[in-house]
């Protein structure tokens, strides 16, 4: 009992810390990243006796000592309460997210199984669409609680990005649920560990390229970074609904960003990427469809599991960053017409020729 | 006490706390927050009772979808936080609730207490996506169609009048 609580709690932290870390890494990417994309130095300030190198000092030590040690501006006609609220449920939704997600098949420790997983839920991809409706609060709430003009126009236009990116996302979605035919996530990424033909592992990316697609833009629509960074936007807006934001809150909407972005990787790898999975690795070893073997100890399995989704989820966090640095900012009604008259029909139609095909094809074996 | 029970109690106060911050605030922002909270709060009742797909729909449909809705309502209109109260609404809402709660009590009392052998949760499939789908798809497969149409009426009502305030 208590053995089975500390492995619970042990999970649990694993996977805050693992987020949280790449969070932060993030952040270094996205300094340093940027700079090297644009053709500048970049952060290169702060040094630790005289070790500045590539502003890893910078970003992960100078600048949260930097925030938190600012001083916490609430507007003094703002909404004291909701003003300290809304950064927390910006934060909060990413952060528990993640307790769904697989990031390994089990883990044998002499009697007891141990699936690699914080939570194993029937219904885990409800789950995280539930929690990613409830993070429009963080923006809407912080943007009404400045009484700023620019704030609010930032939480109005945010809100309504986000409930009419979530509705594409969940069509996106659905080809997946129905080719796998669960909606728990561990399921799902087992079922990539099968082969197509005897060659192909049965990967989501490809049945379904155009859901991936679909999935990864509304996805990004969702995190609201440049291409999609209307609610902020700093050449209309200033800086949208976190005008009024300083110091440590500030550092929480922008960690909640970087969670983020963290969850969509590891959902974008989990659905289409085979999550755990590296190709012909089954729980004994490489089996390879040409009809060589390679055993492996379970342990060395567990670990290149563990390894693989860890390399899909920064892989894919350094291509929406790659993306942001890239693409410039839409207009308004560009990005409400992109969610709507086209995410929206394609995703509807990736469902309907998706049902058909499995109807067809039911009777003989489908993955 | 056991664990059940007690997360039960801890739930149901902070449930019932909540929601009555829905009706003490004078803020609106602030009341819709606390009605987030106690949606929220009742979603984790659910998943308490091992109904884990109704405790998630609830809050992708109430807390997510709907109130935001009702955010944003409230946040383009912005409604004067301190509209003085009004007498007769005042006494009509008391008496309605004072009626509420006395049919509650005699229901309650009326009833028999809960005895040891009632399952205290679902458990089960009840509620589980096939279960759902099944029920929704062919014993209930009229309503749910004629729900859509009710919805795609009222959409297409909206798109109506959206268009004449163009003009």
């Amino acid at each position: 009992m208590i053995v089975d609580l500390v492995i619970i709690a042990a999970k649990a932290l694993l996977v805050l810390l693992m987020v949280l870390n790449l969070a932060g890494l993030l952040g270094w990417i996205e300094r340093k990243g940027s700079a090297l994309i644009q053709d500048r130095i970049g952060a290169n300030r702060a040094s630790i006796f005289g070790f500045a190198g590539l502003g890893l000092v910078n970003t992960l030590i100078a600048d949260p000592i930097k925030f938190l040690t600012k001083e916490d501006f609430i507007p003094s006609r703002g909404d004291r309460l909701l003003h300290t609220l809304a950064p927390c449920l910006a934060l909060f939704p990413p952060l528990v997210t993640f307790a769904v997600i697989p990031f390994g098949d089990v883990l044998i420790l002499g009697e007891r199984v141990i699936p690699l997983q914080v939570a194993n839920l029937n219904v885990g991809i409800l789950y995280i669409f539930a929690l990613a409706s409830l993070s429009v609060y963080g923006i809407a709430i912080g943007a009404w609680a400045s009484n700023n003009k620019f704030s609010l126009l930032g939480g109005v236009r945010g809100s309504a990005q986000m409930i009419s990116y979530e509705i594409a996302l969940g069509l996106s979605v659905m080809g997946i649920l129905m080719i796998y035919g669960t909606l728990d996530l561990q399921e799902i990424a087992r079922a990539q560990g099968e082969l197509i033909w005897g060659w192909l592992p049965a990967w989501g990316i490809f049945f379904q390229p155009i859901a991936f697609l679909l999935f990864f833009t509304a996805a990004m629509a969702e995190t609201k970074r440049i291409p999609f960074d209307l609610p902020e936007g700093e050449s209309e807006l200033v800086a949208g609904y976190h005008v009024e934001y300083s110091g440590g809150k500030f550092l929480m909407f922008f960690a909640g960003e970087f969670a983020e972005i963290v969850i969509v990787a590891a959902l974008t790898a989990t659905l289409f990427f085979g999550g755990w999975q590296v190709p012909f690795l089954m729980r004994d070893g490489f089996h390879l469809p040409w009809g060589g073997t390679l055993p492996l100890p379970h342990l060395g399995v567990v670990l290149l599991q563990v390894g693989a989704f860890l390399f899909k989820v920064v892989f894919f966090s350094w291509l929406q960053i790659l993306l942001r640095w890239t693409l410039p900012r839409f207009r308004y009604d560009q990005v409400m017409r992109l969610g709507w008259k086209m995410l929206l029909p394609v995703a509807l139609a990736n469902v309907v020729v998706t049902a058909i095909i499995i109807v067809m094809t039911s009777s003989s074996t489908g993955p | 006490m056991t664990a059940p029970r007690m997360l039960f109690f801890i739930l149901a106060t902070l449930a019932i706390a909540s929601s009555l911050a829905v009706i003490a605030q004078r803020s609106v922002v602030r009341s819709a927050m606390a009605l987030v909270a106690t949606l929220f709060l009742i979603a984790v009742l659910f998943l308490a009772l091992e109904a884990p797909m109704v405790a998630f729909l609830q809050i992708l449909v109430y807390a997510g979808a709907i109130m935001v809705l009702f955010l944003f309502v409230i946040m383009l209109l912005h409604p004067g936080a301190s509209e003085g109260r009004r007498p007769l609404w005042w006494g009509l809402g008391s008496l309605t609730a004072l009626l509420l709660a006395l049919e509650l009590i005699t229901f309650i009392s009326r009833s028999s207490p809960p005895t040891v052998q009632q399952r205290s949760t679902a458990g089960g499939s009840f509620g589980s996506p096939e279960m759902l789908a099944r029920s929704l798809f062919t014993d209930f497969v009229l309503p749910f169609e004629v729900a859509s149409v009710l919805l795609l009426v009222a959409l297409i009502g909206v798109v109506v009048l959206a268009k004449r305030e163009v003009h």
